[in-house]
């Protein structure tokens, strides 16, 4: 395709980076990976998952369920796969036309905008793969962005790759009073002004959050609002747990704010609304001026996505569109089964002295480990940051996986929350009582 | 790809130039979004022929050999293979970020055979959201800004083959990668061992990669043979070879794909994997594990899905080749692959009045599918500008499809000059 004619494309003058050894037949004697892969190859997942899976350990660790998707998305899978020969064939390269259609009568009334189906909304690989068309989109070199922390851990590696620098800040507990709840972690509004500059070129938001739990309030979303429009900043919200909020926290979309429309990318998940983290369908919704860019990435990266898994996300909002706000919703029952398991997980950890902050939303809770005495001289890794120590010897001496919460936070940042672990609740009570067993065992013989 | 090979070219200098003029209108301006907002990145990269003529053919009512995707359903084994994965919890979650392990493990043992050597499963292979995801991977993990490829290289008209001399010229001690595609897309030749090799010695003695996109490997006609790059001496080092399941089990809507090569190249690949897409689904790379683990029993014989399709479609090919001859045109009869190319002068389309600035091909399928309720793809999409002239009277055929999708172009193709 393109790539025959872009042979013909210029032939440009080239920075001199190899050399050739003439004495010895070396294969590939030149650097040959491009730099924008550099700085970006460590990954906190692919070195846990594979630790915990290596000691069997019981996993609290990633984010996915270990139950299973409810029965009627199972079955609009089965049934799209019935469904003919088109099923299995490309669809639509920005989104399965069914799908893109459902998406924009769902949320057009919940954003309070009429959204079209076919400008507004592209479809893509995941949620992550959406982060990714927006950052490579919109982010040039030396554009700043601005995260903020704890963040989930991909938005830097991708605002690096994009040439972009990301420019921290982080929620911080209040200070003077016992900080129990996700909702006690807040933003400095002068800080966050502090931060903007000339160079910023867009801002990231996770609600709710990923891994502190924090449903962002209207206020705190309209502050950053403000400084979105006065700077002429895009927002990037990452919304992929919206449905999952807890003792009557609201989820708001920053882009019915006011102003905020033009200049927001939302980004949801498939696999997060309906527990199916495997089918990786996602999309992100904005403006048509916005969202065009990210079709340009998307149609010159992977160009398609997988159309029966998307036929199968169709029919599940579909359902959800007409049950919206019922008991029988899944976007109801989700929260109402995961709010009791919440609610296990925190009171086995504050049993065992190790305090978790409860979270208003999301997947996961973090607790602080700073109670524990533990002997963690393990010569291998000594200069790893205590979080990270800790987790390793939590999944390889009690066999339960967690993840090191600085993975989450900036370099210069990390050191502040080095002393907190992140537990993922959306399993089996099976799971969680295994779970809580390793613990109990764990205190009684301290 | 467009998009990294622009990436690689992109205007440095236009980029300063551009940042200052924000700078500027970030002063002056309140008006939402009024500074330029794109990254240079994707600039001129907007036009893109299939979104432009698969959108157009979409109507059920054209008899569409425009895009290159089968109308012909794919084998029942794969079907139900994703219906059992999906039936099984864990399979609609997370798996490996660089595949799944049945299907890496499925893939070492099918490759290894075919390449004769070692392939090793989780340092060898990268699984992507297709053929082009694996393309894609490979440009931004191993091509940097300024690198050079060789520039287009034309085929004689009548031959299509590949002037070793003109290649030749083409490369040089800074010419990073060449990018192979055999079987080919749009020409369907299926390059020799000889004329592999020629590309070889180019890139051992120029310490070059090469990037062979082989979606098509199975589809290989009579008296012409597959040949992997890769296995050629000193090429496994130095080659990533990409695969499609899509184009193997005749379900692309499935997209998915994958790279093998050295550990060393890989891995830079799997680092754009984790941070562009991270993971491919589950369930379906599940179902791609058990067909190939299925006609992995199969391979070298003729109930192999492999050969069968092969088989099938080298029927159909000649059935549309026939369609053309009779219709006074004459075909480029493809080695490998699903396509065909076709001189359409004979027809004597008089275009003149249409007023687009275009390439006589472009114009000529866009007024096919309007007036006939024919789609094809023109072929100056596939050349450089330079070869436009060339190729400007050639149009793509798909024949992937349906016998009675094909007598259906062939009637249209027969009637052509009743009105």
């Amino acid at each position: 395709m393109g790539i025959i004619r872009n042979l013909s494309a210029n032939l440009t003058v080239i920075r001199q980076s190899l050399f050739k050894n003439h004495q010895k037949t070396i294969i590939m004697s030149r650097k040959v990976h491009a730099s924008r892969t550099e700085g970006v190859d460590k990954n906190v997942w692919v070195e846990f998952t594979q630790l915990a899976a290596d000691y069997k350990a019981v996993n609290l660790g990633q984010g996915f369920p270990d139950f299973s998707p409810p029965e009627f998305i199972r079955e609009a899978f089965c049934d799209a796969l019935k469904g003919g020969p088109a099923m299995h064939q490309y669809t639509r390269a920005f989104g399965h036309p069914p799908l893109v259609k459902i998406l924009a009568k769902f949320f057009s009334r919940i954003v309070g905008h009429e959204i079209d189906p076919l400008e507004d909304i592209l479809v893509t690989v995941g949620a992550y793969q959406a982060l990714f068309c927006a950052f490579q989109a919109l982010i040039d070199e030396e554009d700043e962005v601005i995260i903020v922390e704890p963040f989930f851990d991909c938005y830097q590696p991708m605002v690096v790759m994009a040439g972009g620098k990301p420019v921290y800040i982080p929620l911080r507990p209040r200070e003077g009073r016992a900080v129990l709840s996700s909702g006690d972690w807040v933003l400095s509004p002068e800080e966050l002004a502090s931060k903007v500059t000339p160079r910023t070129k867009a801002i990231v938001i996770n609600t709710p959050n990923n891994p502190l739990g924090k449903v962002y309030k209207l206020e705190e979303l309209q502050m950053i609002a403000d400084l979105c429009i006065k700077h002429d900043l895009v927002c990037f919200s990452d919304e992929v747990y919206e449905w999952l909020t807890y003792d009557g926290a609201k989820h708001v979309k920053i882009a019915s704010l006011p102003g905020m429309w033009e200049r927001t990318i939302t980004i949801g998940s498939a696999g997060k609304s309906f527990s199916a983290t495997g089918w990786k369908v996602g999309w992100a919704i904005g403006s048509r001026d916005v969202i065009k860019h990210l079709k340009i990435i998307h149609q010159n990266s992977i160009y398609h996505c997988a159309t029966a898994a998307q036929e199968a996300v169709a029919r599940g909002f579909e359902r959800e569109y007409e049950v919206f706000g019922a008991p029988d919703s899944y976007f109801q029952q989700l929260p109402a089964m995961l709010h009791n398991k919440r609610q296990k997980l925190a009171t086995c950890l504050q049993s065992v002295g190790l305090n978790p902050i409860m979270p208003e939303g999301g997947y996961f809770m973090i607790a602080d480990i700073s109670s524990v005495k533990v002997d963690l001289n393990d010569e291998s890794n000594k200069d790893e940051s205590r979080d990270f120590r800790f987790v390793k010897w939590l999944i390889k001496e009690k066999g339960l996986a967690t993840i090191p919460v600085s993975a989450f936070y900036s370099p210069e940042h990390g050191k502040e929350f080095d002393k907190y672990i992140r537990f993922c609740f959306v399993k089996e009570d099976s799971t969680l009582k295994a779970a809580e067993d390793i613990l109990k065992k764990w205190s009684q013989r301290e | 790809m467009n998009f990294a090979w622009h990436l690689l070219n992109g205007s440095k200098l236009s980029r300063r130039s551009a940042s200052s003029a924000c700078r500027r209108s970030f002063t002056s301006q309140r008006v939402m979004m009024s500074r330029h907002i794109n990254a240079k990145r994707i600039a001129g990269l907007d036009k893109n022929v299939w979104v432009a003529f698969t959108s157009v053919a979409a109507d059920p009512s054209i008899v569409n050999l425009g895009q290159g995707y089968p109308d012909i359903p794919p084998p029942s084994y794969v079907k139900e293979a994703l219906a059992k994965a999906a039936s099984v919890d864990r399979m609609n979650q997370y798996t490996r970020g660089f595949g799944h392990p049945s299907l890496v493990k499925a893939l070492s043992q099918v490759y290894g055979k075919v390449c004769g050597r070692q392939i090793d499963p989780f340092k060898d292979i990268l699984v992507t959201v297709g053929g082009y995801g694996s393309l894609f991977s490979t440009m931004q993990a191993l091509v940097e800004e300024g690198d050079e490829k060789p520039g287009k290289i034309p085929t004689s008209s009548t031959d299509w083959y590949l002037d070793p001399d003109e290649l030749s010229r083409k490369f040089n001690s800074r010419t990073k990668a060449i990018i192979i595609n055999t079987p080919n897309n749009p020409i369907g030749k299926v390059f020799t061992k000889d004329e592999l090799q020629v590309i070889a010695d180019l890139c051992i003695k120029h310490d070059t990669l090469c990037f062979s996109d082989e979606v098509y490997e199975w589809l290989v006609y009579k008296g012409h043979q597959h040949v992997k790059i890769a296995t050629l001496p000193g090429m496994w080092d130095r080659t990533i070879t990409i695969g499609s399941a899509g184009k193997t089990f005749s379900v692309t809507g499935w997209k998915l794909g994958w790279s093998i090569g050295p550990e060393h190249l890989i891995k830079h690949l799997q680092t754009v994997m984790q941070n562009s897409l991270y993971t491919c689904p589950t369930p379906l790379q599940e179902a791609v594990a058990q067909g190939f683990l299925l006609n992995y029993e199969m391979m070298g014989r003729p109930e192999c899905y492999f050969s069968a399709l092969a088989e099938e479609l080298e029927g159909k090919r000649d059935r549309l080749a026939a369609i053309l001859l009779e219709a006074g045109m004459t075909p480029v009869v493809p080695e490998g692959g699903y396509f065909m190319l076709v001189d359409v002068t004979p027809l004597g389309q008089d275009l003149s009045l249409m007023a687009e600035d275009e390439a006589y091909d472009y114009k000529f399928v866009k007024w096919m599918i309007k007036e006939k309720k024919l789609a094809a793809i023109p072929v100056t999409a596939f050349v450089g500008e330079d070869s436009t002239k060339h190729f400007e009277k050639y149009i793509r055929l798909c024949f992937i499809k349906q016998d009675s999708t094909l007598e259906a172009a062939g009637n249209i193709l027969r009637n052509w000059r009743r009105v």
